[in-house]
């Protein structure tokens, strides 16, 4: 049997929130962006690249997601479809549907161009320090 | 008797899959990755497992947004490379042993495991990407594999706790298959990295490392980090890391390291890979 104790899922899942410049995928998110992470996955056939590449707001105008959502989706603004419960895994399929190399399209949802971000990364990568948390800031 | 001789954990970055598919492998960028990884694949070609069982998580591939689950166990016959949009990694099909397979399952959900069963799939560079780094770009895998995976996408994911005690059941189930069968357990994914949001890029080398010392260690403080701490100091997507700890679970109380590596950046992560025998 587990050694310690069941943690309260509203303890749990509060902590996510202090947590900077970040969106954990919970089951509140995962709601939220289902229709649009589905979206995503019918990117992986062939058939429906080309269908959406053809015209992608008719594309997105078959599927149940809100006109902000399909906003973002037409401008990929991957932030703002992280908050509107999109989750990267699935959103990677539209980044492979545009050529996109995924560490490229990363770096759209930092403060950083392209080319500044893989310097970043060959440097050593974001440190932690002052990353780790909002309302302890360290 | 089978065993578990051996466990294996590593990164499983697609960017290396792309490396090895385009023979770039030896160019300053990647070679000291692939560099790190000489020894283990030595290592293989002279221990000749006969089965993995490979520890991943799909990336939305097989499984999309509608069924999600924790723990799911492929007992079919073979599995073809997925279409992660680039089209198909120009790999092998992977053999599975559907023998075992069923013999694992069967035993985890009498030791109330509830796992999902998977007879037909297509797998990611989570599984492929692992065995190029072991073996090559071989006409046909050196072994058979048993895919586990593990739901770390979707919160919550299993504890650590949990993955730790799959584990040890694990081993106990291989232990009771009556055929001969040398069985490596891998555990792959991380290291630190995330891959969302203005915090993406985050990299701890510290972190990283001491998750390895605790790994080779005989106390199993490792199995108690909280999702929290990996989210905290490794990223949203370092929790990948929980599934090396199926691996140590089925290796015993006392490991041996026979070999480690880690490695600044590939693509957006931090690249790790440990070799543990058991040495109870």
């Amino acid at each position: 049997m587990s050694e310690k104790p069941t943690q309260n899922i509203h303890e749990y899942l509060a902590e996510f929130e202090d947590i900077p410049g970040t969106r954990v995928y919970t089951a509140a998110r995962a709601r939220k962006g289902y229709w649009i992470n589905q979206f995503a996955m019918s990117l992986m056939k062939p058939e429906n690249r080309e269908r959406f590449k053809a015209n992608e707001r008719a594309y997105l105008d078959e599927w149940k997601i809100s006109e902000e959502a399909k906003e973002a989706l037409l401008a990929r603004d991957y932030n703002r479809l992280l908050d509107l419960g999109g989750n990267v895994y699935f959103l990677s399929k539209l980044f492979s549907s545009d050529g996109l190399p995924f560490a490229e399209a990363v770096s759209t949802m930092t403060d950083m161009t392209w080319p500044e971000y893989r310097q970043m990364m060959l440097d050593g990568g974001r440190k932690p320090e002052g990353n780790r948390s909002i309302k302890g800031g360290y | 008797m089978a065993k578990i001789t051996a466990g294996v954990g590593s990164s499983h970055v697609p960017l290396l899959g792309v490396a090895v598919d385009q023979g770039k492998w030896q160019d300053d960028y990647f070679g000291p990755i692939f560099k790190g990884y000489e020894w283990t694949r030595e290592w293989e070609k002279e221990t000749k497992p006969d089965v993995v069982i490979l520890v991943y998580n799909d990336h939305a591939s097989a499984f999309d947004a509608n069924i999600i689950p924790t723990f799911a166990i492929g007992c079919g016959e073979h599995y073809k490379s997925a279409d992660e949009g680039w089209g198909p990694r120009p790999v092998p099909d992977v053999e599975g042993h559907a023998d075992l397979a069923w013999h694992i399952a069967q035993s985890l959900i009498l030791e109330d495991f509830d796992m999902t069963i998977i007879n037909e799939m297509d797998v990611d560079h989570g599984l492929t990407v692992p065995l190029s780094m072991m073996f090559g770009q071989p006409e046909k895998w050196p072994v058979k594999v048993v895919p586990l995976a593990v739901n770390v996408v979707t919160y919550p994911v299993p504890s650590g706790n949990r993955c730790w005690a799959l584990g040890e059941a694990i081993a106990r189930a291989v232990e009771s298959f009556p055929e001969d069968l040398n069985v490596q357990i891998w555990g792959t994914g991380g290291m630190s990295h995330q891959l969302q949001g203005p915090r993406a890029g985050l990299l701890n080398r510290e972190w990283d490392n001491k998750f390895l010392d605790m790994l080779e260690s005989d106390n199993d403080d490792v199995r108690h980090i909280p999702h929290i701490e990996y989210l905290r100091e490794t990223g949203s997507e370092g929790i990948e890391m929980v599934m090396w700890l199926i691996m140590r679970g089925a290796l015993g109380k006392k490991v041996k390291r026979l070999n480690r590596h880690y490695h600044i950046p590939c693509s957006n992560t931090a690249i790790g890979h440990i070799v543990l025998e058991p040495a109870d």
